[in-house]
């Protein structure tokens, strides 16, 4: 097993026992999208127009709850040190730690979100659309919290830094998910253009989240 | 193999820690470094790991891997132990063997620091002189030629210490290198002495 595959699988088991913290941001999602239609009304019409604003939204907010201990955990423990001393670069070690948080939170976040779909009153046929936005854009939103996460591991309680600093950044992001996810339910513009952009926002930040993470982390580590 | 120091300093905080230190360290050489707290023995060793920028001077380390930085042949143990409690005895170690690369095997250094026995154990459930010695275990699991140890004693109990002393003349005796901050002696003899900070 290479060390990039040793990386992920031991944050995927961390995350997934005790104190891990996975599935807590699919549970925040859940209570977030099953609150919403108590606070605004029976309004089906209404919820079917915001629904994926709001699915959006819950996915946005549910990515950044475990990011703040995604670097600062292994800051604690000492383990930070030895993951740069390891002959394999920081930069794959940010991505290897990144793509582990994903599949652990963020991926969990797009199995539920068809079911919870159709608690917003949108149609089973666009529930997978939406699905597949929040598949194709969560991997921007995790590349670019590593940013934040990295840049706030020295300081006790950088959860709330780590949201001022990240959320602005994941506007493009949330403009672009929302957009394509309505093309797909209400039109009638199309799904394309947007849902392209959004792929390219993902795969941007894919490559200059781990670089840019690698150097506050070396930055940070004096 | 030779490790080199040459005028090195180093300053964290905007405040110099240490200024002019040189050093030579040489295959089966054991360096103690010692000074009073603060005197920057921690930041020394962390400097040649390369965890902490070197403010002037020149480190090398003659014979070596071309292609690797020191700090990727080193082992540094710190005073933290990168031990995760919510992972076994064996899973800990695994994982650093894996990670470091270039690793052997996993029960042998588990029996060379009496932990073999407690290999399934959640490591949340071990006292801070065994978790220490789940540290050590990654030095013996992964082969790398410089050994930069931070009061390696801490924590460990008598009959450990006689026990990482053994582990420690094994390392030198295979051409290994080791660098030591403490404030008493950590079982070696022969070891040559570093002082940092005012004479």
């Amino acid at each position: 097993m290479s060390a990039f595959t040793a990386l992920i699988v031991r944050d995927m088991r961390l995350s997934v026992r005790v104190g891990g913290g996975a599935l807590m941001g699919a549970l925040f999602f859940l209570v977030v999208v099953v609150m919403m239609p108590f606070a605004l009304g029976p309004d089906l019409a209404l919820l079917a127009r915001i629904g994926p604003a709001i699915l959006w939204l819950g996915a946005l907010l549910a990515s950044l709850l475990a990011l703040d201990r995604l670097f600062a955990a292994d800051y604690d423990d000492g383990s930070l040190d030895l993951l740069m001393m390891g002959r394999l670069p920081l930069e794959l070690a940010v991505a290897a730690k990144a793509v582990a948080h994903w599949l652990t939170t963020a991926l969990p976040l797009v199995v539920i979100s068809p079911v919870l779909g159709m608690m917003l009153n949108i149609e089973l046929r666009a529930t997978g659309t939406l699905a597949l936005t929040l598949l194709a854009g969560t991997p921007a939103l995790t590349f670019i919290g590593l940013i934040g996460a990295a840049l706030s591991v020295a300081m006790r309680r950088g959860g709330l830094l780590l949201a001022v600093l990240v959320l602005p950044l994941t506007i493009p992001v949330l403009i672009f998910g929302v957009a394509a996810a309505n093309a797909a339910i209400v039109g009638p513009v199309p799904f394309g253009p947007p849902f392209t952009i959004l792929c390219a926002l993902s795969l941007g930040s894919l490559v200059l989240g781990p670089f840019a993470a690698a150097a506050a982390l070396r930055h940070g580590l004096e | 193999m030779q490790l080199k120091g040459d005028s090195l300093a180093c300053s964290r905080g905007g405040r110099e820690v240490f200024a002019g230190v040189d050093f030579s360290l040489s295959g089966g050489e054991a360096l103690l470094v010692i000074g009073r707290n603060g005197a920057g023995k921690s930041s020394l060793l962390r400097v040649i790991a390369g965890l902490v920028r070197l403010a002037a001077g020149h480190l090398t380390l003659e014979g070596g891997d071309g292609d690797a930085s020191i700090g990727e042949q080193a082992h540094y143990l710190g005073h933290q132990d990168a031990v995760k409690p919510a992972l076994s005895v064996r899973e800990n170690l695994e994982f650093w063997t894996r990670y470091l690369g270039g690793g052997g095997e996993i029960e042998p250094a588990l029996d060379a620091v009496d932990l073999a026995p407690l290999a399934n154990l959640p490591a949340t459930y071990l006292s801070a002189g065994q978790k220490r010695r789940l540290s050590i275990a990654r030095l013996i699991a992964v082969p790398r030629p410089l050994w930069l140890l931070d009061e390696p004693t801490s924590a460990l109990d008598a009959p450990s210490q006689v026990r990482l002393a053994e582990l420690m003349r094994g390392h030198l005796a295979s051409g290994g290198m080791i660098m030591a901050a403490a404030h008493g002696p950590i079982g070696l003899e022969h070891t040559r002495e570093l002082k940092l900070g005012p004479a």
